[in-house]
């Protein structure tokens, strides 16, 4: 396993968040498992607890399955200024999760996040790789249907 | 690997086939392809621009994308450039708005005034 | 191109071919002519301009004076008044204009001279713009100790935030002699508001190359790394294509232009997490560890990344070299005041009517970004406060429109420039949702380190939420200027110490908003 993501990179501890990265990104769950965490300390030589430690530290992983599509609203005072608030209660009722949650059909995991550089547009998502800019309640509903259609 | 003598052979002929491209292409479109531009849905209007482009067999338009110039709120921000003339920046632009700018300024060679945000150089 | 000092945009319609509007075009270009104008002035046909039964109508930019009901008999009049007096005819004008053209500002442009123009993937289009150009300059014709001096000359100082004089921080580097020296581009940009950055890379990343290649040269370094945040994919990506192709025209690698010095740039990327701005936290996460600050000194320059030299500098700071080194030290200090020079890039968000960013002369007024580059406060509503500077910034009220932003000028109101964010808010805002958006977002990158910072922020947090639920009395918002103080004087980082601004300035400017949430008044 993930014997293509190691081939890229050095056995060294500098490569860990690369490989965390590129392992995340690769699974279906978007997470790193405690199995990953030990396959990946055994090639870095590394202690699992500092790899734990990593993951806990950083908002873009999760050591918990998530949903296909990870939805990433930014909360930080620009967005907010203009009505993050307001874009996650919208979220929050179409999909019907809370944050951090998965939505039943696996589809989406609906998380926060601080300000993605993306501003004179707030307030402003993620999907993935993909920002959205200029939110509205609108707009969120055809953009989140847009991912139903299998994208 | 390169030389320097390469290096500049090659700055120079691109700065040749900058002109040239110009010369040779009636227009030059140019789409502001940033993450601002990407989140407004630049990528539509480049593809609306390309497919407007190739249903009319248009053969003497150049498409390109750059970075964003910096206006957020005006993305996606498409620029026609004709040589000797004025860059008009069109902004807020969507497909209806790509097809109508390729119809008219390029086809027509009339401004599409009511998307114009700026005519700076 | 040819450039031309004024653009006459010709509406064609039905109406106006109705009305003759091509006759009179050639006349009026007849006219330019006789006047000697035709080189000056650019008539462009366009659609409608959107004026019904107006007959021929035209807009002069950037003027923007648009003219309707034309008669070939105003011809003369208006060429001889408008166009060589420079006074427009207002009896023949539109009284309202017809809509405001943005000015891009690009004449005045050093960092952000090539976004959204040139292809940022294609390294061609930028060799084609003088690009590299300092760079085989700065490495066949000058020496390291030069190029500092230069940097030093040039009173370039850093834009991630402290404003630090580049030039200095480079010569405690440059002469230390190791086995190897690291320089590293901090790309994390994490400061809220704050995209100035991500335009340099999307649009230009091989001037930021180019900034690192000569830095790196001027410190001796033989590795670089840029730091970038995950969340910018674009970046990331484009600056992967430009490195590649730089590998691949010789202007990486070993014995570069056959001067004898190697150079390899690597790029880490981030995984979430705003600490990691801080120089020593960044380091650590290069690392691959947790993004804990180191204390200092060491400093960086000294004992960086594995223990080796290094130098940390800002994207934005570094895309200002090349420019320094074609253009010298004296044509950099012909922008912007004494003791800041160069150009700065603001980002303006918030309630403006034209969001986005604009590159200015260091030291260009509040009142000026705003109204001119972010287009004047949304219709109808009027200026109530800035935060200026990002989360770790200063709300700053209407008596503070003027002020200049530099470093300088900001710091005799207790302010600082931070990235250059400025976050516009008007009369509907609410400081204390505000400041409360401010906390929670402390709160949720304090990186736990220390105790001032992980615990402040928690009680700040909960002070600001009571506050916010209408039961805070006037002990919560003394206190909370305590516990700011506190977290100023005794956190580990510059994180924990950046609460105290907010805070501060959003209890003595805007004491008003907090006064109506308390339980008893
Ligand atoms: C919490 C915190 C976050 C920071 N974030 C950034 C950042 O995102 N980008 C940056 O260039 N500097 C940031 N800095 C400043 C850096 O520590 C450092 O001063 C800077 O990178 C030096 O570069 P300069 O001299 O070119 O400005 C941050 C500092 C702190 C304390
Ligand atoms: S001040 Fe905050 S961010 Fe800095 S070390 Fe302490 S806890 Fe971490
Ligand atoms: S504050 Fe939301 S993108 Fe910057």
């Amino acid at each position: 396993m993930y014997e293509q993501i190691f081939g890229k990179y050095t056995p060294e501890k500098e490569n860990l968040i690369y490989i965390l990265h590129e392992i995340q990104d690769s699974d279906p769950q978007h997470y790193i498992s405690e199995e990953t965490v030990h396959l990946v300390a055994d090639y870095l030589n590394i202690q699992p607890a500092h790899i734990f430690g990593v993951l806990t530290f950083y908002t873009m992983f999760s050591t918990k399955p998530r949903g296909k599509n990870i939805i990433r609203l930014c909360e930080s005072p620009p967005c907010f200024h203009r009505g993050s608030e307001k874009m996650l209660l919208k979220l929050a009722e179409m999909l019907k999760v809370k944050i951090g949650e998965t939505t039943a059909d696996g589809l989406f995991t609906l998380e926060l996040c601080a300000c993605l550089g993306v501003c004179g547009n707030a307030p402003v998502m993620m999907i993935n790789d993909d920002v959205y800019g200029n939110l509205t309640e609108e707009k969120l509903e055809s953009i989140i249907n847009s991912y139903k259609g299998g994208k | 690997m390169k030389t320097l003598d390469e290096l500049r052979k090659i700055r120079e002929k691109a700065q040749q086939d900058m002109k040239l491209r110009d010369g040779d292409n009636r227009f030059k479109i140019v789409v502001g392809m940033g993450t601002s531009g990407i989140a407004m849905g630049a990528r539509e209007v480049m593809k609306a621009i390309l497919d407007e482009i190739a249903q009319r067999g248009i053969k003497d338009v150049l498409v390109t994308q750059t970075g964003e110039k910096g206006l957020s709120s005006m993305e996606p921000v498409v620029d026609v450039i004709e040589s000797g003339k004025p860059v008009i920046t069109y902004g807020n632009m969507d497909i209806a708005k790509a097809k109508k700018v390729v119809a008219e300024h390029i086809v027509n060679g009339r401004v599409v005034n009511d998307y114009v945000v700026s005519t700076d150089k | 191109m040819k450039f031309y000092r004024s653009h006459i945009l010709i509406g064609i319609d039905d109406t106006s071919l109705a009305a003759g509007v091509k006759e009179f075009e050639a006349l009026l270009l007849s006219e330019l002519e006789k006047n000697k104008l035709a080189d000056e002035i650019n008539i462009l046909e366009t659609g409608t301009l959107g004026l019904f039964g107006t007959g021929v109508s035209m807009t002069v930019f950037p003027d923007q004076v648009t003219y309707v009901n034309l008669k070939i008999e105003d011809i003369p009049e208006i060429v001889a008044e408008h166009f060589l007096k420079g006074r427009p005819v207002s009896r023949l004008a539109l009284k309202a204009p017809l809509k405001k053209h943005y000015d891009f500002n690009y004449k005045n442009r050093i960092v952000l001279e090539n976004s959204g123009k040139i292809n940022p993937e294609d390294i061609n289009d930028y060799l084609a713009a003088g690009g590299y150009e300092a760079w085989e300059k700065a490495l066949l014709n000058m020496k390291p100790e030069q190029i500092v001096n230069e940097v030093k000359a040039s009173g370039l100082r850093g834009r991630g935030g402290a404003g630090f004089p580049t030039g200095l921080k480079w010569s405690f580097t440059a002469p230390i002699q190791a086995p190897q020296k690291l320089f590293v581009i901090n790309a994390d940009e994490g400061e809220p508001g704050t995209f100035k950055d991500r335009l340099i890379m999307e649009g230009d990343p091989h001037k930021l190359l180019e900034g690192v290649m000569i830095s790196s040269y001027a410190v001796g370094a033989t590795k670089a790394y840029i730091y970038i945040r995950g969340e910018y994919k674009l970046c990331i990506t484009r600056l992967e294509i430009a490195i590649k192709d730089a590998y691949e025209y010789g202007l990486l690698g070993k014995n570069i232009f056959e001067s004898g010095f190697d150079l390899d740039i690597f790029i880490k990327i981030g995984a979430g997490a705003y600490v990691c701005g801080e120089e020593t936290a960044l380091i650590e996460s290069m690392e691959g560890n947790r993004g804990n600050p180191r204390s200092k000194p060491p400093f960086p320059g000294v004992e960086g990344a594995w223990k080796l030299p290094t130098v940390v500098n800002n994207v934005e700071t570094i895309a200002n070299v090349p420019g320094i080194i074609t253009k010298g030290a004296e044509w950099f200090t012909g922008y912007g005041p004494d003791g800041c020079s160069g150009t700065k890039v603001y980002t303006i968000m918030g309630d403006v009517n034209l969001p986005g960013l604009c590159e200015v002369d260091m030291g260009t007024s509040l009142r000026t970004i705003i109204d001119e580059f972010g287009g004047g406060i949304i219709e109808g509503h009027q200026f109530k406060a800035a935060l200026v500077g990002g989360a770790a910034g200063v709300f700053l009220p209407l008596e503070r429109l003027d002020v200049n932003m530099d470093y300088n000028s900001l710091r005799e109101y207790a302010a600082v420039l931070g990235s250059g964010a400025v976050l516009v808010m008007d009369e509907r805002t609410d400081i204390v949702e505000m400041l409360y958006s401010v906390i929670r977002f402390f709160r949720h990158e304090s990186c736990g380190k220390c105790s001032p910072c992980a615990n402040g922020n928690e009680m700040l947090y909960q002070l600001i939420s009571k506050i916010r639920k209408g039961e805070g009395t006037q002990e919560d918002l003394d206190n909370m200027v305590v516990i700011a103080d506190t977290m100023f004087h005794t956190s580990f980082c510059a994180l924990g110490q950046s609460l105290v601004m907010p805070v501060k300035s959003a209890l003595e400017h805007f004491r008003a908003d907090f006064l109506k949430r308390l339980k008893i008044k």
